[in-house]
């Protein structure tokens, strides 16, 4: 029989997330999703489980659940300390978690969101396709409370190949480095040439603004061009990663819960890995953009 | 005016996973809409990998995954404007219509009254007798900016947007109407009550309204 997990406490937030629902866009509904898309896959390879098994989603630590059943389990992500009824587990380390225990993960030191993947995944209904809980759209399962018992999946056919993985801490001392890639009005803020009005090159503080939908950065101003001045964008499609400039100057980055649709100009997009990189940011960490070409 | 010389794109980086093909009105939007959601569908090529086709007012964002080619959808997405049709009317005779049963009971009706110089009356009249089509999405689950219509309904936003606008308002803004598919923070003016269900996430679609849907509002009576 498949193990449940009983939710003992959460943290700050937790959130159900898998790979997302892409193919709603259009009506609204963006394909939201594990934030840090590479620590959620890392969980999902660790526990061979195949793509696609939802996980939970803890923001600064604080969650703990006692296994009904035999878990097999890993945490990624952000490095929270891990213990197992009390004693240390290591982090991106397999978990062999026995009927009754109590896993509990603390307080990261750096990073924000870690991925507690069961092997099977959190089995909780889908919604259009998918179990991942997008705080804007509002559409998914409710976030897991105290007292909640939340089905775990049968595992499927693959077999976890191995126990560890070595990896550097998301987030560090000093400034974040994230890439960006030209994004469609480049052109509004003096084109990739021209450093993007100031974008690149400025140190960028993550304000206390931030959430799923998208990091808004402070500390400097991104110029308009003379030319674009004063014109209005029409609504346009926006995507993961996205650098966009309202008229105050200050960027946003849209991470996995973004609009559908934004009316101010998008003049770069970070790559896939950065935007990963950029979903465990903390309020008041340093950030350059970095162009790649 | 020639309508069938194929549609003028530009199209433009987005990033790693999508292009944004920008194009001259809403007219080509919905037309290059059309024609990329078919080819979108039939799925060969750089488009087996095509997630999502997004439209804006002017634009069209087409969102791939993570392998995608980007360089060979965009040569495709070319082509395709390229012999798409730019006949504006893709929503015309034949298409099916969405009817939405509107009571015209806003708390701005006489405010859109007042702006337009119309009576409440003839507000209702050219808020009905006209269809409407589905332009895009976005804001929320549901919500679809209405274009088409009777011009003289163009009224601005409210001044200072309500905290709350109720599930089923029907409302004017600029170019567009919309119906609230449920009760969030709005600046659109109100002129009345719809019971459709604009988003429901149990039914096949869940949305009511698609990009390209038209849509007729018909008075059902009931003012307060």
């Amino acid at each position: 029989m498949s193990p449940a997990l009983e939710v003992v406490s959460t943290g700050a937030l937790v959130l159900v997330e898998d790979e997302g629902r892409p193919g709603h866009a259009a009506v609204g509904v963006g394909r939201s999703g594990a934030a840090d898309r590479g620590a959620y896959r890392l969980g999902a390879r660790i526990v061979g489980h195949g793509e696609g098994r939802a996980a939970l989603e803890v923001l600064l630590g604080g969650l703990a659940v006692r296994a009904l059943g035999r878990a097999t389990v890993v945490v990624t992500g952000a490095p929270a300390p891990t213990s197992l009824d009390g004693r240390p587990v290591a982090h991106a380390t397999l978990v062999d978690v026995p009927p009754g225990s109590t896993l509990a993960l603390g307080m990261p030191a750096t990073g924000l969101r870690s991925y507690l993947t069961v092997r099977g995944g959190i089995d909780v209904d889908p919604v259009l396709g998918s179990r991942s809980t997008d705080s804007l759209s509002l559409v998914g399962p409710a976030p897991p409370r105290s007292g909640d018992v939340l089905p775990v999946g049968a595992p499927g056919g693959g077999f976890p190949t191995v126990d560890h993985v070595a990896l550097p801490p998301p987030g560090h001392e000093g400034i974040s480095l994230l890439e960006v890639l030209p994004g469609p009005r480049a052109a509004w803020v003096g084109g990739w040439g021209g450093g993007l009005g100031g974008l690149v090159g400025a140190v960028w503080t993550v304000t206390g603004d931030s959430d799923r939908v998208g990091l808004r950065l402070g500390g400097a101003r991104v110029e308009r061009a003379e030319a674009w001045a004063d014109v209005e964008l029409p609504s346009e499609g926006l995507v993961r990663g996205a650098v966009q400039v309202p008229p105050g100057g200050e960027p946003v980055v849209f991470l996995a819960d973004h609009p559908v649709t934004g009316g101010y100009p998008v003049v770069a997009v970070l790559t896939a890995s950065a935007a990963d990189r950029a979903a465990q940011l903390r309020p008041g960490d340093a950030v350059r953009l970095v162009p790649v070409t | 005016m020639d309508s069938s010389t194929g549609i003028p794109v530009d199209v433009l980086p987005a990033g790693e996973e999508a292009v944004l093909v920008e194009v001259a009105d809403l007219d080509d939007v919905l037309a290059l809409d059309a024609a990329l959601r078919s080819v979108a569908a039939e799925g060969t090529g750089p488009w087996s990998a095509v997630t999502d086709l997004v439209p804006g007012a002017r634009s069209l964002l087409v969102i791939a995954g993570p392998r995608a080619d980007l360089a060979a959808l965009s040569r495709s997405v070319r082509e395709v404007a390229a012999a798409a049709d730019r006949s504006p009317e893709q929503g015309g005779s034949g298409a099916a219509v969405v009817e939405i049963p509107v009571r015209y009971d806003g708390p701005d009706l006489g405010d859109v009254a007042a702006l337009t110089g119309l009576t409440v009356a003839d507000v209702v009249a050219a808020h009905t007798q006209l269809p409407w089509r589905v332009a895009f999405g976005g804001f929320a689950p549901g919500f679809a900016y209405l274009v088409g219509g009777d011009p003289r309904l163009r009224v601005p936003r409210r001044d200072t947007p309500r905290v709350s606008v109720p599930g089923g308002s029907v409302a004017l803004a600029g170019d567009f109407s919309a119906v609230y598919p449920r009760t969030s923070p709005g600046g659109w003016q109100l002129i009345g009550t719809s019971d459709a269900v604009l988003w429901d996430v149990e039914r096949q679609p869940p949305a009511l309204l698609t990009p390209g849907t038209a849509v007729r509002f018909v008075d059902v009576g009931g003012d307060s």
